[in-house]
């Protein structure tokens, strides 16, 4: 096989290697041979650790095929899970230094179906640690490039597994949303990255970060990718208490491109339009509201005021859990023990504060703060009435809407290393995104051009709760109309081969 | 100084009998090697979720039902944070302002007065590991933790160490009526938090302490006496008292402060997202009602006005639920219930005690106690015989064995021959003229030695009653 050859079979969607793999004109083997030579290869920091089994895994899944007992469509496909879902066996590092060394006795339900239908986990990907950041620029194991451009940040979250999925080292990936973290990196690398309804998809074996707002979801190639992906992972489990009972959909059924739009009811909210969009995404999503009309979808601007306290909102929330969540790192059962201490409370102050990273500290030190008695009613009780009438916004919204329309990010990926004034600016980049998981939404992010820089730009369709498959039929509309190549600069968010 | 009056209020931990955990499939047994009963839920590994176990709530709540208390159809779990080795998750998973009962009673008896104790409420919540302090360090034991606890919040309504005895007592009776828990103090399943205020009719209550983790009603007891005089001795002395936290050290008889509490305590309370809100239904709550046994105080009344028995009687019979079952089975069967009682309080308790065992392990029934008891009341055999009738059933060869067929086995009948007993008497008079000539002066009582004579000479089978009247008839004759 030529450079040429490999690069074409490392580009492939998941759901064309799985067509390869049933007409047999390649093998788990071979693909999973491919994907780690480029991880070996790559200098984008996406893989934290890689799977010593792996090529044991592809070579068990070609004997299932030889024999006719392959597990599923997608046996053998080699894919990667953020390090923040455990794997029996397997290092899970949320990319922190507190867990460097952590290996889990069980194993995350997701990470379980995946194995159970036969794909190849090839390794962990990069993360912010602890899954607090927005650029993975805070993991411990140092920060993932964006293939796109690698000077610049990949997003986060799950920047390494939107970037793995961006410079082709896995077909696929899981990571995890809590305010953004599937989406905006999914955006900032030119991938599909879904963020499902909060209880569709298990959370057990994910380490939390805030449980209440967090939820699994998969980054791919494109949107049909993302429909067959969620068809793996979706559905009930009884060991994850917020997980619902309701039916999975074919979310594969009703992806039919631009013919998908036809009447669709799309409202564009104006709170995430305004100035603090940069200014060519804001051009970039005029010039999708008129293709959507082109299509036949009505489109038509709204407002839902209320999104204004989301970002307020979600910080104060997910740090309260996240400062909860994270008591458990003390040092005593497993993770990282300081050394030379001197009693439990030296041993617990010693090995949080050399362990944790300083984002970590911060929304520790924040939620710890607005969970205070003299503070709880001020913070943490209106922010949870703030939900409240956020839903209520929605839910309104929906009566008139089938989808919302939004730019997934405010900007496009910024340069490595860059000196923020101070961390709320930060934060203020996920403004676009907080309020889908403060609502419990589903929303995807579909690469839709790019900027004046060539970065790549993703819009966000935000649809009511359990609605995946009226989204992803929106996205596979939206994915159509990118692939008719009328943005100029658009190099096509899907079609790879 | 005398004028100073205690008010105490208590919070009972009681460990609940579910067959798992609070949140996880682990076993609740007590004891099993270090760190065995674990599994990453109830080890709070990261990325594991609680699964609220139903029969945790259905628990509460039938404790809850059995102290009086009203039912919160919505309630919730919250995260109670503070850090400590035993506690893997750095939070206990507990109810902050939405405990599953509230608004209670339970009714305790002092000195024959019977005295209203308010339940303020009932919460579940998720018991801690165990500190293992070793020679070359502490080793942390998970097993007993996150087992289901309730926690019972009584109001100030206490006021002396007797009432506290009584309130733990009659609580610790009710909870094992019920089965909601089986109350082992030795094995931590029940302890208490005492706290202690003094203050001056009429004046607000006084700086209030608190004492932790008593693990034995007498160690309740001796504790709030303990405390009270302290408190009232500082106040005469002219000192202040501190809001702190005591320890009792049960062996010494005296307490330590732990800690001076400067602050009420943090714990960054918040409600718990991993479990849904606890939703209750007025029907469920009733079928729990359905299944409420009768209750103590309800026993002993029916013991005093159905049998006649006295309140003595009737609360020794029901301190055990299992011996106060036995009682009801024998009479159901139509046995002297006087008869049953005084079995089972005397040599029952008796083997049970020598024989180390617990209540609900006689090894036999209501049915053949009701046997026994007719062959008492219809003069088959003696007292005595039916004592060594009970030892016997006591014993594995007897096991399952009728007591009328142990009494012919054993041939313990009582003989009523009149013949024979005159014969026995005659010998006895002759063998005693001490006695005799005491009787014969007009001491009358010595009689009862003569009919001592005549069971030792029939190997206590003579009928007692006859003997007696034989006897008179022989020395006054
Ligand atoms: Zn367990």
């Amino acid at each position: 096989m030529d450079n040429m050859q490999k690069q074409e079979l490392a580009s492939l969607t998941l759901t064309q290697a799985a067509g390869l793999l049933a007409k047999g004109e390649t093998s788990s083997s071979e693909l999973t041979q491919l994907m780690l030579e480029r991880i070996a290869a790559s200098d984008n920091n996406a893989y934290i650790t890689v799977n010593a089994e792996a090529m044991a895994a592809a070579e068990a899944a070609d004997a299932r095929r030889r024999t006719g007992q392959s597990l599923s469509l997608v046996d053998g496909v080699p894919m990667a899970l953020k390090d923040n879902f455990c794997v029996r066996g397997m290092k899970t590092t949320c990319a922190s230094r507190m867990l460097e060394n952590f290996v889990p006795p069980y194993t995350a339900a997701v990470a379980e179906k995946l194995a159970d239908a036969g794909t190849v986990l090839l390794g962990k990907v990069n993360m912010d640690e602890f899954a607090a950041g927005n650029a993975t620029d805070t993991s411990y194991f140092g920060p993932t490039k964006n293939p796109r451009d690698p000077r610049r940040v990949a997003g986060g979250s799950s920047g390494g597994s939107a970037a793995a999925v961006a410079e082709d080292t896995a077909y696929f990936t899981m990571g995890s949303d809590t305010g953004g973290s599937v989406r905006q990196p999914a955006a900032f690398c030119g991938v599909v990255g879904l963020k499902p309804t909060y209880g569709r998809v298990s959370r057990y074996g994910v380490v939390a970060f805030a449980s209440s707002l967090d939820q699994v979801g998969p980054l791919n190639k494109t949107v049909e990718d993302c429909a067959l992906t969620l068809s793996l992972i979706a559905g009930c489990d009884p060991r994850d208490a917020s997980s619902l009972p309701s039916p999975v959909p074919d979310y594969l059924a009703g992806l039919k491109g631009a013919e998908g739009l036809k009447g669709l009811r799309v409202g564009v909210p104006q709170e995430y339009m305004g100035p603090g969009i940069q200014e060519d995404i804001r051009q970039n999503v005029k010039k999708l509201i008129s293709d959507l009309q082109a299509a036949g979808a009505l489109v038509e601007e709204c407002s839902l005021p209320q999104l204004e306290y989301a970002l307020g909102a979600y910080y104060v929330i997910s740090s309260a859990e996240f400062s909860s969540n994270l008591g458990r790192f003390d040092g005593v059962k497993y993770g990282y023990r300081a050394k030379g201490y001197d009693g439990y409370d030296d041993m617990l102050r010693r090995s949080r504060s050399e362990a944790f990273g300083d984002e970590v500290k911060r929304r520790i030190l924040l939620g710890t703060y607005t969970l205070s008695a003299g503070y709880f009613d001020a913070y943490y009780l209106r922010a949870q009435k703030a939900r409240t009438l956020i839903i209520e916004d929605f839910r309104r919204a929906f009566g008139k809407y089938d989808i919302l329309l939004t730019p997934t990010a405010p900007v496009t990926p910024w340069l490595l290393g860059t000196a923020f004034a101070d961390p709320s600016q930060v934060y203020a980049m996920d403004m676009c995104t907080v309020s889908v998981n403060v609502a419990g939404l589903p929303a995807i992010s579909v690469p839709w051009g790019v900027d004046r820089d060539g970065l790549p730009v993703g819009v966000q369709l935000i649809g009511p709760a359990l609605s995946e498959d009226r989204i992803l039929q929106a996205a596979h509309g939206v994915e159509a109309l990118a692939n008719s190549g009328q943005i100029p600069g658009q190099k096509g968010g899907a079609a790879h081969v | 100084m005398s004028d100073y009056k205690a008010v105490i209020g208590l919070e009972v931990h009681a460990e609940l009998d579910t067959a798992s955990k609070i949140y996880c499939g682990c076993t609740t047994a007590f004891g099993g090697e270090e760190n065995t009963h674990v599994c990453p839920i109830c080890l709070g590994l990261p990325g594991a979720l609680p699964l609220l176990n139903r029969k945790v709530v259905e628990f509460c709540i039938k404790a809850g039902l059995a102290l009086n208390c009203k039912i919160n159809n919505y309630s919730r779990q919250d995260r109670k944070h503070y850090f400590y080795p035993d506690l893997p998750k750095s939070f206990q998973t507990s109810q902050l302002d939405l405990p599953i009962c509230y608004d209670g009673y339970l009714d305790i008896e002092v000195n024959g007065q019977t005295k209203r104790i308010g339940i303020t409420r009932i919460h579940i919540e998720e018991d801690a590991g165990k500190l293992i302090h070793g020679l070359t360090g502490t080793r942390v034991d998970y097993n007993r933790g996150a087992t289901g606890l309730i926690e019972i919040v009584s109001e100030p309504d206490l006021t002396n160490p007797d009432e506290v005895y009584a309130y733990m007592e009659t609580l610790r009776q009710v909870l094992l009526y019920t089965g909601v828990s089986n109350c082992k103090m030795e094995e931590g399943s029940l302890r208490c938090d005492v706290n202690v205020s003094i203050h001056r009719e009429g004046e607000p209550f006084g700086v209030r302490t608190e004492m932790k983790n008593l693990n034995s009603l007498s160690a309740a007891k001796a504790a709030a006496a303990y405390e009270i005089k302290r408190q009232k001795q500082v106040l005469a002395e002219g000192g202040d008292l501190f809001q702190a936290t005591l320890r009792w050290d049960d062996a010494k008889g005296i307490n330590y402060v732990m800690r001076v509490k400067e602050h009420a305590d943090e714990y960054y309370y918040f409600p718990e997202p991993d479990i849904m809100p606890i939703v209750i239904t007025p029907e469920e709550v009733e079928a729990i009602r359905a299944t409420l046994p009768e209750l103590p105080k309800a026993r002993q009344q029916r013991y005093k006005s159905q049998y006649g028995l006295s309140d003595y009687d009737a609360n020794i019979l029901t301190v055990s639920k299992a011996l106060s079952d036995l009682f009801d089975q024998a009479v159901a069967c139509e046995a002297p219930a006087k008869v049953c009682a005084n079995f089972i309080m005397g040599d029952i308790t008796r083997l049970l005690n020598e024989k180390a065992l617990q209540p609900e392990e006689v090894p036999f029934g209501g049915k053949e106690l009701a046997e026994l008891a007719n062959l008492i009341s219809q003069g088959a055999i003696s007292s005595s015989a039916g004592s060594k009738v009970v030892e016997l059933l006591f014993q594995p060869e007897f096991a399952g064995k009728a007591p009328k067929a142990i009494v012919e086995e054993q041939n313990l009948g009582q003989v009523s021959d009149q013949g024979a007993i005159k014969a026995m008497c005659q010998q006895v008079i002759d063998a005693n003229p001490k006695v005799v000539e005491d009787y014969r002066g007009g001491k009358k009582q010595a009689i009862s030695a003569l009919v001592g004579q005549v069971m030792k000479a029939s190997k206590g089978k003579a009928n007692p009653a006859m003997a007696n009247q034989l006897l008179e008839e022989l020395l006054n004759g």
